[in-house]
């Protein structure tokens, strides 16, 4: 079934690539956002806190934007496929189902890596002078973090009732997770109930991974982001297989 | 003739809409067998048992041999399936569907450019699946149907929503399909589509199958009356038309005689023409068909 995965695989690049503003608005956008607050922070008095934000905080912001965009897209396209009756007909070959499913993820993977090197290459010069992120480290979290948290956009397709949906019901699921990511308050620094919440999400492991290997931070220190992620991955697809709707 | 889907005591709820109250036919080798009946009479659900797509609640079924819900791939690399109102990706352009669905078999595909030249869809290798008309998305849909080289073809609702003449030139290809020796299973609710191309039809309504058989056996079975329509301006034509055996009435309007009749009216009908010299300026003959079979089976008509 390999040779059926890869060529779906790439097919649904392609139409992805078809799509007029979707490859800008998952792509581009992202990147425009490190651009332009990476220049404003471009000063040359910088204060701790934009010194402190430009070092760390914009990078990891934009990775989050850059994961929770694939997550939204990928929503979209599930719930669009299942409407338009695409993903019975799919169903209706020796494709499997997790085939199917998995050569999304793929895309969507190839996506955020196309996304960070983009940022990177872009925005190269707004990384403050003394930060020498380790690109292909920080790729590898950004893709765990990615692969663990598609598993919750699966949920998310199930429960939308069309596709006209999609996008809003996925981002007001999102977009909050991002505020107990530990981003902008750091998880320590949280009232309990939060620290809470935080800790049930996935998305508070991934910020902490991806900003301690931003900063040099080797893999050992992160281990329990690691298992954390993958322990996401494992219960949301489980779920997922359980409420998941072909049509 | 050797059956290849054998379907035995078939039910399947949802909640507690009964889709399929019990559903009993085989389908032999080589023809088109159609399943009709109104929209709502359960005839997707069947189809898509048969598939393997759903899982009967009760019943068994067999297609070449298999159990289509266990043996699901092994099935699918065997039979062709067309999906009632199904898409594909909307910028998936035609000849990467092709090339897509070739590579999900197991076995060796038939050559996918023959396949469109035949469809006639060539010149529209490289459109957009949202840029064809309806009549070319369910053409591409009978490619994919057929990129495997299957042995069962299924088809549901081929022809709904398209333009007659799109849905003749489809009729041809399903013919094609028979010619090349595969079975064909198909489900509408247009009775002139399964008089025109079916060998076979079960006739279905509210999740339970009335009655198999060929359109022309179910018509006469069910819908024995004949009714011929002659002119003439014979005076004596009336008192031969009443002397036909069978002949149940005959009204006179004019100079035009409206026979009724069961059975062989029609021969009978000319026969007495010919016999007595009658002189006609017109004839006419009115024959039931398969629509006139489910009015009188379901006491409604399937247009309803």
């Amino acid at each position: 079934m390999l040779r059926g995965l890869l060529k779906l695989t790439w097919v649904e690049i392609k139409i992805f690539l078809r799509e007029p503003l979707g490859a800008i608005g998952t792509i581009v956008v992202p990147v425009l956002v490190f651009m332009v607050i990476g220049r404003a922070m471009h000063t040359k008095t910088p204060t701790p806190t934009t010194e402190s934000f430009a070092r760390v905080g914009l990078p990891i912001l934009v990775a989050i934007l850059i994961m929770v965009s694939a997550v939204l897209s990928l929503v979209t396209i599930i719930s669009v496929y299942r409407e338009g009756g695409i993903l019975k007909r799919l169903r209706a070959t020796p494709l499997r189902p997790q085939t199917i499913l998995t050569a999304h993820v793929l895309v969507k993977l190839l996506l955020t890596a196309v996304s960070l090197s983009l940022m990177i290459l872009a925005g190269k010069r707004y990384i403050p002078p003394g930060v020498h992120p380790p690109i292909f480290s920080f790729a590898i979290a950004l893709l765990l973090s990615t692969w663990s948290i598609l598993s919750i956009g699966f949920i998310i397709a199930s429960i939308v009732p069309t596709a006209r949906f999609a996008q809003p019901i996925g981002a007001v699921v999102l977009y909050p997770m991002i505020a107990f990511s530990g981003l902008f308050v750091p998880v320590s620094l949280m009232p309990p109930v939060f620290r809470l919440v935080a800790h049930a999400l996935p998305m508070s492991y991934a910020v902490s991974l991806m900003q301690g290997i931003w900063l040099g931070d080797p893999w050992s220190a992160h281990l329990v982001d690691v298992a954390a992620l993958i322990l996401f991955f494992f219960v949301f697809t489980a779920i997922s297989a359980k409420v998941f709707r072909w049509e | 003739m050797r059956p290849v889907i054998q379907v035995s005591g078939v039910r399947k709820t949802y909640g507690s809409t009964i889709a399929v109250a019990e559903a009993s036919f085989e389908v032999y080798e080589g023809e088109i067998f159609g399943l009709i009946g109104p929209n709502g009479a359960g005839k997707t659900t069947t189809m898509e048992c048969i598939e393997g797509l759903r899982k009967p609640d009760q019943g068994t079924i067999s297609v070449l041999g298999l159990d289509p819900f266990r043996q699901v791939y092994k099935l699918q690399n065997r039979i062709g399936v067309q999906l009632q109102q199904a898409q594909l990706q909307k910028r998936i352009k035609v000849w990467e569907a092709v090339d897509l669905w070739a590579s999900l078999y197991q076995k060796k595909t038939v050559d996918g450019d023959r396949l469109l030249e035949q469809l006639g869809l060539t010149e529209k290798r490289s459109a957009w699946f949202m840029n064809l008309s309806g009549g070319q998305k369910q053409r591409l849909f009978i490619a994919l149907a057929l990129i495997n080289d299957p042995e069962v073809v299924f088809l549901d609702e081929l022809t709904t929503g398209l333009d007659p003449q799109s849905r003749r030139a489809i009729w041809d290809l399903v013919r094609g399909i028979r010619m090349r020796g595969k079975t064909v299973f198909l489900t509408t609710h247009l009775m002139e589509e399964a008089e025109r191309l079916c060998d076979r039809v079960a006739v279905m309504d509210h999740g339970r199958i009335i009655d198999i058989d060929t359109p022309e056996s179910l018509v006469l079975r069910h819908c024995p009356e004949r009714t011929v329509i002659v002119d003439t301006g014979d005076p004596a034509a009336a008192q031969h038309f009443q002397a036909i055996p069978g002949v149940e009435g005959v009204e006179c309007a004019e100079n035009r005689f409206t026979i009724r009749g069961r059975g062989e009216l029609v021969t009978e009908v000319i026969h007495c023409l010919s016999e007595n010299r009658i002189r006609v300026t017109d004839f006419r003959t009115i024959l039931p068909n398969l629509e006139d079979v489910f009015l009188k089976l379901t006491g409604r008509s399937i247009r309803e």
